[in-house]
């Protein structure tokens, strides 16, 4: 456990501190070639706002009509059907949209049921284990201007459902 | 399909609006949504610029050459398209490696490093390409050797053994990487089928 805290505190740092050592022994212009860098790193922020505003005000307008929470109430009963636990199915969908939505009812579910518990668990699995494809998606194709993204959406939205059930295979066998 | 899903969320959120009584709700939603998305924006211009900074003196010391050449077989199997001494190669395992140490704000300018070089491969076009596809169904399903988020998450409320999940966290990403690569393989086959690329 200690291990992990110390080891979070210290990568970032040390990757850092390896690279600007390594440049410099390898006799880069350490200095100029990092502003050179960054300049373009402004360009980037700049060209993804559209995509991201287009992406954003979409999602949050769908959540604060309350279609989300409807659509989620009308899935539920099917998906405990087939042994999905009704408090993780809103987790599992706002998982690919929005990455501190999710967050949030992760921290929601860890709080309210204990992280010891099997949807705690479940929880924090399901958390890791996947991905904010959409996101993803607006700023990487955002970035570089790519307006046809081809199956890429579908592949993503696919490998996210292949975590959310492995997450909750692999939680109900180590788990039970 | 972005598109349908686009318009869908907006339309079918009026449209609830409209018989749930939510539409003044709908309206704070617009302007937050537009004005969360600058906000998120400007929020990374300090990690693009940081990291993207960082990256080039890793790039022109050669470390990400080195990168790639030590994860060359494998890497060389999952994206057959890329030439194993593109700088591209060397972008999408430096994403991936910060993916798996949960280092989110460090990834996401390598992730669209990348995206520019496969572009680049690519002729500029502005069109998917077959390794953009790929490389993103490898971004979203990746690995997670440690979730430090959420391991902080459970140390704060207490957990017995908040670390416990790493496991399970580790074996779900890997199902879920190994299913997104076999699902992007069959999507892959299925356009050249139809005589796309």
């Amino acid at each position: 456990m200690e291990w992990i805290s110390i080891l979070s505190l210290w990568l970032i740092p040390l990757i850092i501190a390896f690279i600007l050592i390594y440049g410099t022994f390898k006799k880069v212009q350490t200095y100029e070639a990092f502003v050179e860098g960054g300049k373009e790193g402004i360009e980037i922020s700049f060209s993804i706002i559209p995509f991201l505003v287009g992406m954003l005000t979409a999602i949050t307008i769908f959540r604060a009509s309350g279609a989300l929470d409807f659509t989620l109430d009308l899935i539920k009963p099917a998906l405990s059907l087939i042994g999905v636990p009704s408090d993780i199915v809103p987790l599992a969908f706002i998982r690919p949209i929005s990455g501190t939505a999710a967050l949030g009812l992760t921290t929601d579910l860890i709080s309210s049921n204990g992280p010891d518990s099997y949807i705690g668990r479940l929880a924090a699995v399901m958390q890791g284990s996947t991905d904010t494809t959409l996101y993803i998606l607006t700023v990487y194709f955002g970035a570089v201007g790519i307006r046809k993204m081809g199956d890429a959406l579908k592949v993503g939205l696919l490998a996210d459902l292949i975590g959310v059930i492995a997450s909750i295979v692999v939680v109900s066998l180590l788990f039970p | 399909m972005v598109n349908y899903i686009w318009v869908g969320m907006i339309v079918i959120g009026i449209v609830y609006a409209l018989f749930n009584g939510t539409m003044d709700l709908v309206n704070a939603a617009i302007f937050q949504g537009a004005k969360n998305a600058v906000t998120i924006a400007f929020g990374l211009i300090s990690v693009l610029v940081f990291w993207l900074g960082l990256m080039r003196i890793a790039e022109k010391a050669g470390l990400l050459e080195a990168l790639g050449k030590l994860c060359r077989p494998v890497v060389k199997k999952i994206f057959p398209e890329v030439p194993p001494d593109h700088p591209a190669m060397g972008y999408i395992l430096s994403n991936t490696m910060a993916n798996m140490f949960g280092l989110g704000n460090a990834a996401t300018p390598l992730g669209i490093k990348a995206m520019e070089e496969l572009k680049k491969l690519n002729d500029g076009k502005d069109t998917a390409s077959r390794s953009m596809i790929t490389f993103l169904a490898v971004n979203t399903s990746s690995i997670t050797l440690i979730p430090t988020t959420v391991i902080a998450v459970r140390i704060t409320y207490g957990s017995a053994n908040p670390a416990d999940i790493v496991m399970p966290t580790l074996m779900a990403t890997i199902i879920s990487a190994i299913g997104a690569l076999l699902i992007d393989r069959y999507f892959y086959h299925k356009r050249k089928r139809k005589g796309g690329a």
